[in-house]
């Protein structure tokens, strides 16, 4: 059954991401895009990370996509992105990543063990929030910090000028 | 299920979104692109953390997902200014500091 499950949802992000790039409407590839998060979460779910899989559906599927699509919406574009001129780039980028894919899997070989490590319920609530506000108190901390920086930064930048 | 497979999920996620993020000239959808490659590099460190049975690797994914966040916010205010200015989100027309 997991074996299934993660094949399909496998599948189903792949999918997505490759339907990505060959959709040229912003609107699609917003769309596609929370398909492959939401697969992405269901991957999560399966590794024993119930609370990382429900905060990526939340925010990624949730609060990123909302932004998205409302920068998307606000910027109206009436037609889609006209097609790559240059050609070449097709060929530069697929050589660039064939190698890059060469890399990833020539590291993977590294990996010693065939099997996880058994251990009962891993990503529980209660481990991760006493793990989070024990040991990385201050990380935690500093990123309320961060927040409020990018919180600050993006209305100053999208703000209107008084004149407008 | 070997963690070999989700290792080699999290490479082909994470080579497709750089494909995207080169070919493609749209600001937004390349911007997507880097989401989906954190998202690969997410995916990696939660199958470590399956593999050592330790909790670190999903505290650095919280914070990646936080910090995703945050550069989401920014990022979409940014490309609003340049839509703004250029009434266009071709990356190609960012140009100023071209020689």
């Amino acid at each position: 059954m997991a074996i299934f499950l993660f094949f399909l949802l496998a599948a189903l992000s792949l999918a997505a991401v490759a339907g990505m790039i060959f959709s040229r409407h912003q609107a699609y590839n917003a769309l596609l895009l929370a398909v492959s998060f939401t697969a992405l979460g269901g991957i999560f779910a399966l590794l024993d990370a119930p609370f990382i899989a429900a905060v990526q559906i939340i925010i990624y599927a949730g609060a990123i996509m909302v932004l998205f699509i409302f920068v998307i919406m606000m910027i109206n574009l009436r037609e889609p992105m006209p097609p790559l001129k240059k050609k070449w780039v097709y060929g530069l980028g697929a050589i660039l990543i064939m190698v890059i894919l060469v890399e990833l899997f020539l590291v993977l070989r590294s990996i010693p063990g065939k099997n996880f490590a058994a251990t009962a319920a891993l990503g529980s609530v209660r481990s991760l929030g006493q793990m989070l506000f024990t040991r990385y108190l201050y990380p935690f901390e500093i990123t309320s910090i961060l927040i409020v920086a990018a919180i600050v930064g993006s209305l100053y930048l999208a703000r209107r000028k008084e004149k407008d | 299920m070997p963690p070999v497979a989700f290792f080699i999920l999290s490479c082909l996620l994470f080579s497709l979104g750089g494909l995207a993020f080169i070919i493609k000239r749209d600001l937004i959808t390349q911007f997507m692109a880097i989401e989906i490659m954190l998202n690969a590099a997410n995916l990696a460190l939660i199958a470590a953390a399956k593999f050592s049975g330790t909790l670190d690797a999903q505290i650095i994914v919280f914070f990646v997902i936080t910090v995703a966040a945050a550069e989401a916010a920014v990022g979409l205010a940014i490309i609003l200014l340049i839509y703004r200015q250029k009434k266009n989100i071709r990356s190609e027309e960012v140009n100023l500091l071209k020689g």
